[in-house]
Formats: structure tokens, C-alpha cells, sequence
């Protein structure tokens, strides 16, 4: 044993494949931005030359402007509606102790397990049969289902372990519900929340089944980019898109995670005891 | 001490659909007085003192504070504050806004805040941490912030709920030094929620003792360790060697008893005092018995043998086996003499003041339904 990690260790078997791994997994991301400045319409090397024009296009783009429109309301409404839910489930689940809580848990945690394309599917069935027109409300309360669990999740490490002491305490040195909660409950879990609202707004902004099926004649973004992709001419411009989209995806997960750790610091640290 | 009462407790229960957490509890404690509750965990002291910051709501009885009847008043209007047994301080807050909180309700002008602020910092000797965010603080140091957060209310009644208990044991024997300080300085009445005997024979004027939602013996801490009044409250605080004894004739304040082994012994006569059957409990405290080296004489010997021995440093703790005696009997010796290097099977002699017996009533039944 002792002899093959030491053996292990001499060849850098486990470096190199970190390596390969890693640039699998990112290579295919990173030729997105290389390609969207790159002078030319198709997609091969060698590069012909700097040029932000693809994104000067995107300007003028009404079509695309508009699916972007449509992407943002549909974002921060999901954002919205599933933190708001997320709060509640995360609340009951970490504040109160009942029966069936956790079956409760392990189905608001499914729609992450099932596959996307079933649920866009019996979604779709279920609208259609109520008569309901497809629209951007119709693809809000599908992506919602999928968003409550992330949110959910984020939340429960965000109120895990509030002490409850803490509103007893605001409560004895003279402060009202009201006040305790403005005071000590809302800034304690803040960052769970923001962080919350930024995961599920990514999560819409890039999430294609749920809104290709229940979108009908307003496209969101993933959904414009896919009708894009026939067009050989407009691949540069979706490259351009999706650079930003990328950017503003990672941007947004980082300091969701940044917002997490902290609220994830301050309740244990309340709880922690020496 | 002054004498005049700041917390009357009267006839409170408090039940958990049919479970009794207390069971019609009275008590009486004066201004300026250090009180502790005592007692097991489950015997309802964390309810009392629940009940007096106003968290809890008695099923019946009331609890008058300063003279005032208070079960109507919601915590937030009494003139109590409390430190949690887990400090509770807020996380998101420095020191300096932890100690502020409270006091934002109170309209002060800001340099009459800070100073009060400051005060209450001097006062539990974290001065200058101020800005400390609560993260950084020790565990020693949360426990005065939740002190100074709590004292700079000026309460009238200061309530700690096993305050200590997080505490490491070096660091607990500190804390019970400064509490007993700073209550003295302060002068308010101090609530102690405690399940450690010697925290609370330390600390306290008086002790409440508390079985099964039940006060068992109110008392100073000295009365309560040399004349518990039943077998459990003897057991709780500290070693006891329980003999029955058989009663050989009451006189006026006496009670004369048979204690095996250990001969006639008079023992004074507590009030209500009746023996049944004949026959009573009756206790003497292991540090009471002494051995008997080499030549010693003492008026009053018994011979035993050494059956278990456990070493603690500064003193042994020895098992004694004694002819005639169904339960051998535990002792504390200091190691002064060698004590610890005694053979298990060793044959010794043993000291006993017959004064040192106690008469222990019967604990009356628990029954908390």
C-alpha cells in the first residue's frame, strides 16, 4: 500500500489526469469567447483577426433583444417565486420537527433527480389539458418546480442552526416581533436569501427543455440560441450571446457562493459553542 | 441583606399537556440576593427561570416581580434580562452593537449609549474589544458580552441559564470567581440555573433545590450541604453514606437512633419528624470519616477493609468494607499521609463523629403526570 502511493507519487499519473480532465471539461467553454472576437464566420483555426463586431450585432438585434427581455422577466420572477417557496420548506424543516418531514424533504428535492425532459413533457400534457395558453407564465411555473429545490437547499444551510435564542434574546433586552425580526432574523439569514435569488435566476437564465416546451411564441434566450443554431451565418452572434450569458452565469454563482458561506458562517457561529 | 422581596413565586405549575414541568412551586427571593436553581436535568429549573424572563407561561399561579404582577407582561416589558446558556450573541453585530442592542429602544443621546456601552464593557473587563466582530471572540469572552448585553438594561433581576456550562473547568472556576464579584458590585438580584453543586454552593446566598418539577429544600449553601433535609437532596450535592437506622426514643428537638454499626447517635429532629416504622435514614458525609494511622485513637473507631480506591490527586477517594454493614462505605482522604499507596484488602481503622450524622426524611413520590 505504502509502496504504491509512493509509486504514484514519482509518476504524475494523478496531476495528469487533473490536467486532461480539466481541459475537457473547459476547453469546449473557452473556444466560445476566442471565437465570438474572432474575424471570421465559421469556426476554425487559424483565427483570422480581432473584431468585436459580432457583439456590435447584437445591438441592433430586435429578435434576440427581445428573447433577452423575455429571459429576465422569466428569471427574476422564478428567482422570486421559488426562494419565496424555498424560504417556507427550508423554514419547516429546519425550525420544526413533524410527520412525513422528510419524505416532505425528498420530494421537493426530486424534480432535480427526475429527468428534465419527463417533466417538461408531463408539464406540457398538464397545460395543454387545462387549456392554458403557452406563454411566459406557463414557463415561470415550470421552471419554478425545477428552481424550488436548489433554493431550498441553499436556504437549509442558511437556517440550519439559527439558534433560536437569538430572537429570544432581541425579544428580553426589549425589542418586538416586529422589531426582532427586522433586527436579528433578517440580517442573519440575508445572504441565504440573496444567495437564493441569484441561483435560481441563473438557473432560469440558462435552463433550455423546460422553456423550449412551454415558451410557445416568446422565445427566452436558450430557447432564440437554439433557433439560431440553423443558421450557419448567425453562429458568431450566438457565440458573442453566449460569452455573455457565460460571463454573467459565472459571475452571479460566484458570489451566490461568496453569500452562502457567510450566511452559513453566522448562524453556526451562533451556535457554536467554545 | 436586604430583606425585601423582588421575586415572589406563587403556586406556580406550569403542565405540557398532562406532564407536570412544575408542579405548584413557591418560593420567595430578596433584592440583591445571588439565587441558584438547582437540579437535575428534567427537574423544571430551566422552566422557572423561563417563566420569570416571561418565555414560558404558568398554567397557574402567579409571579409577582419588584411587587408587580408579571404573567401578563411579555419578556420584552419586564424588568428582567437574561444570559442563554448558548450567549446567543447576535452574529451579525460587533461587540460594542451586541452591548448597544437593547439599548437602541431607549432614545438615549448617542454619547450617553456609548458610555453605558463602555460601562457595561469595563464592568465584565472586555474594554477596548468593542469592534471585535462576535466571530473572533472566546468562549470565555461571549460569555461577557452576553453579561454586558444583559447588564447595561440596568434589570432589576439578572437570570443566567447554566451560563458556565459551555466553559472548560479551569476556565468555569474563573468565571464563578467573577460573577460572584460582579454581583456584588452590581448589587442586583442574580438567578442561576445550575447542575453543578459546587457552581451553585459557590456562588449562591441561598439554593433552591428542585426534583421533578418540585422544590425539595430552600437554604444557604452551608445548611443545605450539612443539613440536607431528604436522601435525594444529600445525594445530589456531593458523596453520602446513607445507613437505616432504627429509632431508640424522641425527646424534645432529639431523636435518638440504633446507626448499626455505628452505635447510638442523637440526631436533631426535624420539624414534622415521624419514623413510621420504626425506622429512619440517616447519613454521614464520606469526608467525615478519617482514617486512623498507626497509633492514632480516636473516641470513636470502626475496622474495615479497603475494597476499592480511586486516586484524584489532592485527595483518594476510598471504598471501605465494614462487618455488619450491608453497603460499604466511601470516605475522602487527603494524600497527606499516604493514603493513595494503601493496598486494596488492607486492614484500617476508621474515625466517626457521631455529631456529623444527619436525619434524612423520605423524598416524597415523584409523579409527574
Amino acid at each position: 500500500m505504502n509502496a504504491l502511493t509512493q509509486r504514484l507519487r514519482l509518476i504524475p499519473v494523478l496531476p495528469a489526469y487533473v490536467a486532461v480532465y480539466f481541459l475537457f471539461l473547459y476547453l469546449p467553454i473557452l473556444l466560445l469567447p476566442v471565437f465570438s472576437f474572432n474575424n471570421a464566420a465559421t469556426t476554425t483555426f487559424p483565427l483570422a483577426g480581432f473584431t468585436t463586431k459580432w457583439y456590435a450585432s447584437l445591438v441592433g438585434n430586435t429578435v434576440m433583444l427581445e428573447a433577452a427581455r423575455n429571459s429576465l422577466v422569466v428569471g427574476v420572477t422564478v428567482s422570486l417565486l421559488s426562494t419565496l417557496l424555498g424560504i417556507c420548506a427550508a423554514r419547516a424543516i429546519t425550525r420544526y420537527r413533524f410527520r412525513g418531514q422528510k419524505a416532505a424533504a425528498g420530494l421537493i428535492m426530486a424534480p432535480l433527480f427526475l429527468p428534465e425532459i419527463i417533466v417538461a413533457v408531463s408539464l406540457l400534457m398538464i397545460v395543454l389539458a387545462m387549456g392554458l395558453e403557452l406563454s411566459l407564465l406557463t414557463v415561470i411555473l415550470g421552471q419554478t418546480v425545477f428552481c424550488v429545490p436548489y433554493a431550498m437547499s441553499v436556504l437549509v444551510s442558511g437556517f440550519e442552526g439559527f439558534d433560536r435564542s437569538l430572537e429570544e434574546a432581541s425579544y428580553d433586552l426589549g425589542e418586538t416581533a416586529l422589531g426582532t425580526f427586522r433586527r436579528v432574523t433578517l440580517p442573519v439569514v440575508a445572504p441565504a436569501i440573496v444567495s437564493s435569488l441569484l441561483v435560481s435566476f441563473t438557473i432560469s437564465l440558462d435552463e433550455f427543455i423546460l422553456a423550449f416546451f412551454l415558451s410557445g411564441t416568446e422565445p427566452t434566450l436558450p430557447v432564440y440560441i437554439w433557433g439560431q443554431l440553423r443558421f450557419a451565418a448567425k453562429l458568431p452572434g450566438v457565440l458573442a450571446l453566449g460569452t455573455i450569458m457565460l460571463a454573467a452565469s459565472i459571475l452571479m454563482l460566484t458570489f451566490a457562493e461568496i453569500l452562502r458561506r457567510r450566511a452559513e458562517r453566522r448562524t453556526q457561529m451562533a451556535l457554536m459553542l467554545p | 441583606m436586604p430583606e425585601r422581596p423582588m421575586i415572589e413565586i406563587e403556586n406556580v405549575s406550569k403542565f405540557y399537556g398532562i406532564y407536570k414541568a412544575l408542579d405548584d412551586v413557591s418560593l420567595s427571593i430578596a433584592e440583591g440576593e445571588f439565587f441558584s436553581l438547582l437540579g437535575p436535568s428534567g427537574c423544571g429549573k430551566t422552566t422557572l427561570l423561563r417563566s420569570i424572563a416571561g418565555f414560558e407561561t404558568p398554567t397557574h399561579g402567579e409571579i409577582y416581580i419588584d411587587g408587580a404582577p408579571s404573567l401578563a407582561l411579555p419578556p420584552n416589558r419586564r424588568p428582567t434580562n437574561m444570559v442563554f446558556q448558548s450567549y446567543a450573541i447576535f452574529p451579525h453585530l460587533d461587540v460594542a452593537e451586541n452591548v448597544a442592542y437593547g439599548l437602541k429602544r431607549l432614545k438615549l443621546t448617542p454619547a450617553e449609549e456609548k458610555k453605558r456601552v463602555g460601562d457595561a464593557l469595563d464592568q465584565v473587563r472586555l474594554s477596548g474589544l468593542g469592534q471585535r466582530k462576535a466571530h473572533e471572540l472566546s468562549g470565555g469572552q461571549r460569555q461577557r458580552v452576553a453579561l454586558a448585553r444583559a447588564l447595561v438594561m440596568r434589570p432589576k433581576v439578572l437570570l443566567l441559564d447554566e451560563p458556565l456550562s459551555a466553559l472548560d473547568k479551569k476556565l468555569r472556576e474563573e468565571m464563578q470567581v467573577e460573577l460572584r464579584t460582579l454581583q456584588k458590585a452590581v448589587g442586583i438580584t442574580f438567578i442561576l440555573v445550575t447542575h453543578d453543586q459546587y457552581e451553585a454552593l459557590a456562588l449562591s446566598d441561598r439554593i433552591a433545590v428542585m426534583f421533578g418539577g418540585r422544590i425539595a429544600q430552600v437554604a444557604t449553601p452551608k445548611e443545605i450541604y450539612q443539613h440536607p433535609r431528604t436522601r435525594k437532596v444529600a445525594d445530589f450535592l456531593g458523596g453520602m453514606n446513607f445507613l437505616k437506622a432504627r429509632v431508640l426514643g424522641e425527646q424534645a428537638g432529639a431523636v435518638s437512633v440504633d446507626a448499626a454499626r455505628f452505635g447510638a447517635v442523637s440526631l436533631a429532629k426535624p420539624h414534622g419528624f415521624s419514623a413510621s416504622d420504626g425506622h429512619v435514614t440517616v447519613g454521614i458525609r464520606p469526608e467525615r470519616l478519617r482514617l486512623l494511622w498507626d497509633d492514632d485513637r480516636a473516641p470513636h473507631e470502626l475496622a474495615g477493609r479497603i475494597e476499592n480506591r480511586a486516586y484524584f490527586g489532592e485527595v483518594t477517594h476510598l471504598t471501605v468494607g465494614i462487618d455488619g454493614l450491608e453497603e460499604p462505605l466511601s470516605m475522602v482522604e487527603t494524600n497527606n499521609y499516604g493514603a493513595d499507596d494503601l493496598p486494596i484488602g488492607a486492614e484500617i481503622r476508621l474515625a466517626f463523629d457521631p455529631d456529623a450524622f444527619v436525619l434524612l426524611a423520605e423524598d416524597p413520590p415523584v409523579s409527574r403526570v
